[in-house]
């Protein structure tokens, strides 16, 4: 009977697949969705340019990919964690609890975080004081802490439209969030001198003050967004009050459905965010394990590559993409060549 | 109840007193039958909203993806030559692998420029912003042409290249001059351009098989990106999930339902293959990840595992539905073979086994119809990603190389920047539906056609 057949041949797949654990030859990425078109544009033209096979790129958001990078060190795990954010003290104290002690941080060049809204609802000029005043949990009316009162963009500006508050922000999960919260709602949290406030009255704990800055509302006025930026887009494109916290690449491709509104009066562009004068922006990144070099086979010739003029350099694809690239690329590049880990330099 | 009821004095066998004429209905008749009336429209309505519903769907997925078997091409004469291509002129393979893509891009915008000369059109589009109108992956055409062809260097070549996304939207009407208003990778001068190249028939639309056949191209280029590679991906999976939980699906069911004692053994049993089969599919996935990749350290990304984890999802499906089709073997049949002194396994492996076999067929088709639809589980294992490996070369290299899977592809380009890269998703669904439909078709056929009723 072919049922005879069928089971040797399954339980001899099953024995093929127990000694299968064969080295593996292409170079795994995890981590940040902002970072992942970028890499992988990068990884489509090392595959073209290289005879090393072409690498995977998974997403899946900053902390979540780290976290998988830290499991440890071997073939069952990730080589290059992508992250929009610097890996933080716990996570490098994660790293080496699992045996990855010997990290390379190799910044590729910077992003700007925007925030857009419908094209055809009403235009915004915003500053870090109306964000953190529309969506802070807690925010100091008259002197005294209150549960946050605005409901409408016009009630914390007259400059600004009568339009309901709806906001759609990263989740916690991406390293956009990170940067959101201190490059936008604690600079207002501070400027309108409410940090003050929270740390006179928390007894001088600068901590906890910052935590109550950076404590968004739960009322349902800000959405917090765990998958992609396309989600926040599609949640827009349903709720046209709604404004979105997006990367500047992402808008750049959408101009059709998406205006982006000014930040403290600058327009987000990769001019503006190059020379800084655009206030929301932030490094990105992506971690190498060192210990996987000469291991897994591109590895070193990957990150090379990535940073190398051609693609991150100004006239790259990265850049065209809507990367701003990194004044410093020569040192990253020469950092990256002599295998530089974490802390041997700095 | 209430008939019984309504007239308390009738005791039981008489006949309540008729109060009117057969012929005349009686307004508790009438209402039973306006009751039924009812019901049937009711059972019409909901019959027409799920028609509704499907040929909304239908239309919608057709409608949006059939643009996704359409790409815009540019053909362009190409002077490969060889000051930039090999410049020691001796034609060595490992000298001429050492120009990168990015030294083929100036040989792409002067023969761009020269055919935008040659035609005569005047545009006030400079030189360095023509190759916006074609794909960022032509100069890797190029290079893999040049690299197969070293003897052609120094000859003008002509070429079919992709033309970008925003080009390909434009002829399609997804880009329009209102659209890119803001848009950085593309002008209005551009697109005059494309008119006049049009018009000279250097532009056209035409049948794309590379979305058919080809691998997940980057965000740059969602023009290159097409469905075949996860395809074989999925095949692939698909096989695993066939070889293992055929048989093994089919030699627990058969040992379950003809030789197993009935106890409370078999009950437990029994009851958690029917738990198994409603346990969601994304923790399978974990478990593939803890069990197979991370104890057994089988490679990450691999059909092989994802195959695995499918087979787990799988196996409940098709030993419930082996179950039952054994079940509806009437026992005569085994009486009968056991009564001319057929051992028990020759009853069930001669008589039972080949009359059930067309609804195990059917419950395995179903069961990996569903597997194929399937993403959950894959995100967990590394299959859903950026993934653009090449066709595998070898069994071994389907089973074990990275790759995607049907829906996970289409997941991946539903959440891409790029709105070029949604009509492929929607491309995509049409395929992975075409899959579906003829599975389920040959399911059916195979009921039809095999199946016996006692």
């Amino acid at each position: 009977m072919s049922f005879v057949k069928m089971t040797t041949s399954g339980l001899a797949l099953a024995a093929f697949a127990a000694t299968a654990a064969a080295a593996r030859d292409q170079v795994q990425v995890a981590g940040s969705s902002t970072v992942l078109p970028y890499a992988s544009i990068v990884a489509e033209a090392f595959g073209e340019n290289f005879d090393f096979p072409t690498p995977v790129v998974e997403s899946g958001g900053s902390s979540a990919g780290l976290k998988r990078f830290c499991e440890g060190v071997g073939e069952n795990t990730i080589d290059v964690a992508n992250a929009s954010r610097q890996i933080r003290e716990k996570e490098i104290q994660a790293c080496a609890d699992n045996g990855v002690t010997d990290i390379m941080e190799v910044r590729i060049g910077y992003d700007g975080i925007v925030f857009a809204s419908d094209i055809n609802g009403e235009t915004f000029e915003f500053t870090p004081v109306h964000w953190y005043k529309a969506l802070s949990d807690k925010v100091v009316v008259d002197g005294a802490v209150v549960d946050n009162p605005y409901t409408t963009w016009n009630e914390i500006d007259a400059a600004l439209p009568a339009q309901p508050i709806q906001a759609f922000v990263p989740g916690t999960k991406h390293g956009t969030r990170e940067v959101f919260e201190e490059k936008v709602i604690l600079a207002g949290c501070e400027e309108t001198g409410d940090f003050e406030a929270f740390k006179a009255a928390m007894g001088d704990d600068k901590k906890a003050a910052e935590k109550q800055c950076i404590g968004l509302r739960t009322d349902g006025k800000s959405v917090d967004i765990d998958g992609d930026y396309t989600e926040t887009l599609a949640r827009i494109s349903s709720n046209k009050d709604g404004i979105g916290v997006f990367g500047l690449a992402f808008y750049e491709n959408n101009t059709d459905k998406l205006q982006v509104a000014t930040m403290s009066g600058v327009t987000p562009s990769t001019e503006t965010i190059s020379t800084g004068e655009y206030p929301v922006s932030r490094p990105l990144f992506f971690y190498v394990k060192k210990a996987h070099i000469g291991v897994i086979p591109g590895l070193k010739e990957y990150a090379e590559f990535f940073v190398a003029d051609e693609v991150a350099g100004p006239d790259g694809p990265l850049a065209e993409y809507g990367l701003v690239a990194d004044p410093e690329l020569s040192e990253t590049q020469s950092a990256v060549s002599n295998e530089e880990t974490m802390g041997s330099n700095s | 109840m209430t008939d019984l009821t309504q007239n308390p004095a009738s005791t039981p066998g008489q006949v309540p007193p008729r109060h009117g004429s057969l012929l005349t209905q009686g307004a508790r008749t009438k209402r039973r039958n306006a009751a039924e009336k009812r019901f049937q429209l009711y059972g019409m309505i909901a019959i027409g909203i799920g028609l509704l519903m499907l040929v909304i769907l239908v239309t919608t997925i057709v409608s949006r993806g059939l643009g996704a078997y359409q790409q815009t091409f540019v053909t362009l004469n190409v002077e490969l030559l060889e000051s930039k291509l090999d410049k020691n002129g001796n034609r060595d393979l490992d000298e001429i692998k050492k120009v990168s893509t990015f030294g083929y891009a100036p040989l792409v915008k002067t023969a761009l420029a020269d055919a935008v000369a040659g035609y005569g059109i005047d545009t006030s589009v400079p030189a360095k912003d023509m190759d916006d109108l074609l794909s960022k992956g032509a100069v890797a055409q190029l290079r893999d042409y040049v690299i197969e062809n070293p003897d052609q260097i120094g000859q003008t070549v002509s070429f079919e290249f992709l033309a970008s996304s925003r080009v390909d939207g434009y002829l399609k009407g997804r880009v329009s001059r209102e659209s890119i208003a803001n848009d950085k990778s593309i002008s209005a001068e551009q697109l005059d351009l494309v008119d006049d190249l049009i018009e000279q028939g250097a532009i056209r639309k035409q049948f794309n098989l590379s979305f058919i056949t080809g691998a997940d191209a980057s965000d740059q280029r969602p023009e290159a990106a097409g469905m075949g590679v996860s395809m074989v991906g999925s095949l692939f999976m698909m096989l695993v999930v066939l070889v293992l939980s055929l048989p093994i699906g089919v030699a627990a069911s058969i040992y379950l339902e003809e030789f197993a004692r009935k106890s409370w053994l078999t009950d437990v049993i029994e009851v958690n293959i029917s738990n198994l089969a409603a346990v969601p599919s994304i923790v399978f996935g974990i478990l593939g990840l803890a069990v197979f990749i991370n104890y057994m350290h089988l490679p990450m990304s691999a059909p092989l595992v994802g195959g695995l984890v499918l087979t787990l999802m799988t196996l409940p499906t098709i030993i419930i539905s082996t179950r039952a089709s054994l079940k509806a073997v009437p026992p005569s049949i085994r009486d009968a073979a056991l009564g001319v002194g057929a051992s028990k396994m020759q009853a069930v492996f001669h008589h039972v086994l080949p009359l059930a076999a067309p609804g195990i067929l059917t419950g395995t088709i179903i069961g990996l119809a569903q597997a194929l639809g399937e993403t959950a589980p894959l995100l967990l294992i590394g299959m859903v990603g950026f993934i653009a490996s090449n066709a595998p070369d070898s069994i071994a290299s389907g089973l074990l190389a990275p790759n995607s899977a049907m829906p996970a592809q289409i997941y991946e380009w539903a959440k891409r920047a790029d709105p070029a890269f949604y009509e492929r998703a929607w491309g995509g669904i049409i395929i992975l539906l075409v899959f579906l439909v003829t599975m389920n078709t040959v399911a059916v056929i195979l009921r039809r056609r095999f199946e016996r009723r006692w």
